[in-house]
């Protein structure tokens, strides 16, 4: 069952969105480069470090950890934040979860809010429900300023706004900023963001956030960023209104210290991120004096059922996986058509609202491997990517128009006749037989039915005259 | 409310007992490092060579020169006014400056300054980080993030090698007076355009570091 | 020791070279090979592609078939990463503990050619002659998913007369992934193209692999644009011998 109200455009199927991305040169000229830049930055901290294997296992095993006993440490969180003059929700999905912040806000009195950049409200489209409440929400962070400007989606989950460019961000901010001579100088870039949001930090009353980590044994809630945006939206209004996944949470404070190595090194490509924020609670005279967590299901506990899906859950939202994929670096993010995009988002939005509403998504993959190596929290995405495709076969098969598939049908065949060597060999044969005229100079170049879509492309070397075993066994014969 | 909390709940556990249950944490056998293997200068020196590779500035001298130190630094970006908390410590203090201790100033005052002087709860060498916590002579959050220039005074004592020494450190911070913490890796910062790291953006765009020698 | 080669049916029917050279590579380094002629296919396309319960006998096939073999040679890296990681998960999947048992018992004995040459035997050297400019591209699933390291190079730079030329963006897909290559054909042709490219830029007269698979999906962009450089498998390359 797809969760209600969720978030996702799952308009057209991945290769589709892809078709087109991949024509567009622009954008990859772009990703290409900002992905080869981020690719040597991480390479470059991660080999630095020589423990990070066991980093990556004690990050993988906290996490396990947490997944085996969420019940139990939600509850020691809760305890926690409460003792600290916070106030914690429960949200069962993105509309409850709207609700609550919607009507937070509103007790506030307040129509304009800040933000600091989150996918947890991106997710549950936490913008457009509250402008349907006739509030505000500005964001902060620079490449979501970016987006909002452009009235576009985040085509990442660390920069949304990776498939943008310096000269085509001075256009969007010399027209929203009204600075026509702006330059594409990224430091003047940066300080024309400063400028048009100063007077906002200082005068709106509530925010919201995301976490990236809570720790259940005090109540404390960790936001790491770059800019400053998070520390100014987590610092200087009256109202503080987080929303979290359920998983983000660690079990103690301790769990930090390998948390806080693996993040920064496999997202941005440092030693440490500029900032990070950490609060626990309320604290008199300094900073927001009413703090809300809503702590979020969504989808994440159908997740949890799933024994081989349930690392998923795992993902502290790095982005090392994205920008290691050879198909995202040419599709760029949109073509996912989910929040999430990328090998976590070809894993975790399937779960999230189903199989049945992102079929696309799982085989939007090669399966190389490359996202598994460099995910600091060791989730077995192609492992997950194989048990997803098994999903949605397995659904389709159920459909009148799944068992009439001809690729199911094909499958089917074939393993039928994998099943026995006689109808093995047979089927070589008249393989053999069946491509003589589409062989030209012991290449297909034109294919017939499904090769076709391989030979649209490239050639295909023809089935030699002599299978291995037919080989083997003249051999035999002629040894005795 | 509570019904959301129930079902969250029953859905978890109903989803875990398809599963491993015996989960350790694994806290205590990790193999990760948690000490490094430099001695106390070397440290000191991967921390100012690391705090400066974030494009910060990173001075260091003896307790007896530090005033002198920050007054040099305020005469190179020819800053008069600056904030700072009320506990920063006396001898520290630039003469011939106009300095504004922070006894509930209005968030303008402290963002119209030309910057703060604060010290720190600990300094971390491998990457080249500061931790404030709020403790003697680091004042309320907003008053070292607002101005644009920051001079953090980091006496040598409190730099540790590893990011788990310091969360270690901490542990007690937070069991203690749940103090909120900002962990500070150079001065503000953006990667957003084209993947490439810039400085300056919404904190202050300079950060400068002064660390003091051991008696 | 008896090997057993489990050819795949890809080589099998596309590659029937390779399988010969890899016999024949075997035998000149002392090893006796035998190939169980019940063997058809590990199920790998099956499996990958989302028709699990498809592949469940073909799985079961196979470690009937060749659980009798001190070793299981393969020129197929992908093929063996199937046996020797999916396998488990197929198993674990079904809750079959004993199929999860006899395939805990055979994977550590399955292995791919150029790894069981290097670490299994400790031989680099083959004897090989083979004069021309050569670029090596490490597949995927040889490269993290079996993890034969640097063996293939190894092997490679024992060949007398070989000019041997390192392949930039090396670890990159090629973007044939199974079925990816049909279903996603548009993304696979990205990949492919920029890994044709840093091909060509070798100036190489051959390109080679440890897995035909991936090797027939860049030989039909090769051939395609009558680029004048060929593929083959790295046995094909060990058995050239001088004279």
């Amino acid at each position: 069952m797809k969760p209600d109200s969720v978030i996702i455009e799952l308009s057209p199927r991945f290769e589709v969105g892809a078709k087109k991305a991949l024509q567009n040169t622009q954008l990859r000229r772009n990703m290409g480069k900002a992905t080869q830049t981020i690719r040597a930055k991480r390479s470059a901290v991660v080999d630095e470090k020589s423990d990070w294997q066991a980093l990556r296992e004690a990050g993988w095993q906290i996490k396990a950890d947490v997944m085996a006993q969420l019940d139990t440490y939600l509850v020691q969180l809760e305890a926690a934040v409460t003792a600290a003059g916070g106030v914690v929700h429960w949200a069962r999905d993105a509309r409850e979860a709207n609700h609550i912040v919607t009507e937070l806000i509103r007790q506030t009195g307040t129509n304009e809010i800040i933000k600091v950049k989150s996918l947890t409200t991106d997710e549950i489209r936490l913008n457009e429900h509250l402008e349907e409440a006739g509030i505000q929400a500005i964001e902060t962070d620079l490449a979501e300023l970016i987006i909002q400007l452009a009235n576009e989606k985040s085509s990442h989950i660390l920069v949304p706004a990776i498939h943008k460019n310096r000269s085509e961000i001075r256009a969007l901010f010399q027209k929203a900023m009204n600075l026509p001579d702006l330059t594409d100088e990224p430091k003047a870039l940066a300080a024309a963001a400063r400028q048009y949001l100063r007077e906002k930090f200082m005068s709106v009353k509530v925010a919201t956030s995301g976490a990236n980590f809570a720790i259940a044994e005090t109540g404390s809630v960790c936001v790491v960023e770059s800019e400053g945006n998070g520390r100014m939206c987590l610092t200087m209004p009256d109202v503080l209104i987080t929303v979290m996944g359920i998983e983000k949470i660690l079990p103690k404070w301790q769990d930090l210290g390998v948390f806080m190595q693996l993040l920064p090194r496999s997202s941005t490509g440092e030693r440490m991120n500029p900032y990070t924020s950490i609060w626990t609670g309320v604290t008199p005279g300094d900073g927001p004096q009413q703090f809300h967590l809503v702590l979020l299901d969504n989808g994440r506990t159908s997740v949890l059922a799933d024994a081989v899906g349930r690392q998923t859950l795992h993902c502290i939202r790095c982005s090392a996986c994205i920008n290691i994929c050879p198909v995202y670096e040419r599709t760029g993010g949109h073509a996912y058509g989910s929040v999430y995009p990328g090998p976590i988002g070809a894993i975790l939005t399937p779960q999230l609202v189903g199989t049945a509403h992102a079929s696309s998504l799982p085989y939007a993959s090669s399966l190389c491997g490359a996202c598994y190596d460099v995910c600091p929290v060791k989730i077995n995405i192609p492992e997950v990517l194989v048990h997803l495709r098994g999903q949605v076969v397995a659904e389709k098969q159920k459909t009148l128009a799944g068992a009439l598939d001809v690729e199911a049908w094909g499958m089917q065949g074939l393993a039928t006749v994998f099943a026995n060597r006689r109808a093995y060999e047979a089927a070589q044969s008249a393989g053999r037989l069946a491509q003589w005229p589409f062989v030209n100079d012991g290449y297909i170049d034109q294919g017939p039915g499904p090769l076709a879509a391989w030979t649209a492309m490239r050639d295909l070397g023809a089935i030699p005259q002599q299978s291995f075993r037919s080989w083997w066994r003249e051999r035999q014969k002629h040894e005795q | 409310m509570s019904s959301s909390r129930d079902a969250m709940l029953h859905r978890i556990r109903h989803a875990v007992a398809n599963g491993v249950r015996q989960s350790q944490h694994p806290t205590e056998s990790a193999a990760y490092e948690v000490h490094d293997q430099l001695d106390a200068p070397q440290r000191i020196a991967q921390f100012a060579h690391r705090v400066e590779e974030y494009k910060a500035w990173v001075g260091e001298c003896d307790t007896s020169a530090v005033a002198r130190m920050i007054a040099q630094r305020l005469a190179v970006h020819g800053h008069r006014t600056l904030v700072l908390p009320h506990d920063f410590v006396q001898m520290w203090r630039p003469e011939g400056y106009e300095l504004i201790e922070d006894d509930h100033l209005p968030a303008a005052h402290i963002a119209a300054s030309d910057g703060v002087i604060s010290t720190c709860a600990l300094g971390i060498a491998q990457t080249g980080t500061i931790v404030l916590d709020g403790g003697v002579g680091q004042g309320r959050r907003m008053l070292t993030l607002l101005p644009d220039y920051h001079c953090c005074v980091v006496p040598a004592s409190l730099v540790v090698g590893t990011v788990p020494e310091a969360f270690a450190r901490l542990e007690s911070v937070i069991g203690d007076r749940r103090a909120p913490m900002t962990f500070i890796s150079g001065p503000s910062a953006t990667s957003d355009i084209e993947l490439n790291r810039v400085e300056g953006v919404h904190g202050p765009r300079t950060l400068e570091v002064i660390i003091v020698r051991d008696a | 020791m008896n090997v057993a080669l489990f050819i795949t049916c890809f080589n099998d029917t596309l590659f029937p070279n390779t399988g010969k050279a890899v016999v024949e590579i075997l035998e000149r380094v002392g090893q006796q090979v035998v190939f169980p002629e019940e063997q058809t296919c590990c199920g790998q396309m099956h499996f990958n592609t989302g028709y699990q319960q498809a592949a469940m006998p073909l799985i079961r096939r196979f470690v009937d078939i060749f659980t009798p073999y001190d070793a299981i040679v393969s020129p197929s890296a992908s093929c063996v990463g199937m046996v020797r990681e999916m396998y488990r998960y197929a198993a674990e999947v079904q809750q079959d503990t004993q199929l999860a048992e006899r395939v805990a018992q055979l994977a550590d004995r399955v292995y791919e050619f150029s790894e069981f040459l290097v670490h299994k035997l400790a031989i680099t050297d083959v004897g090989a002659y083979y004069p021309h400019r050569v670029t090596y591209h490490p597949t995927c699933h040889s490269l993290r998913g079996i993890r034969v390291g640097d063996a293939p190079e190894r092997l490679l730079r024992a060949v007398r007369g070989i000019d041997y030329v390192p392949l930039v963006g090396a670890a990159e897909c090629c973007g044939f992934g199974g079925t990816f290559a049909v279903k996603n054909a548009d993304t696979s042709m990205a990949m492919l193209s920029d890994k044709i490219r840093h091909i060509l830029d070798t100036r190489a007269e051959v390109c080679v692999a440890a897995d035909n698979s991936c090797l027939m999906h860049i030989g039909g962009a090769l051939h395609r644009q009558r680029s004048g450089v060929q593929i083959a498998h790295l046995a094909e390359i060990l058995v050239a011998q001088e004279g």
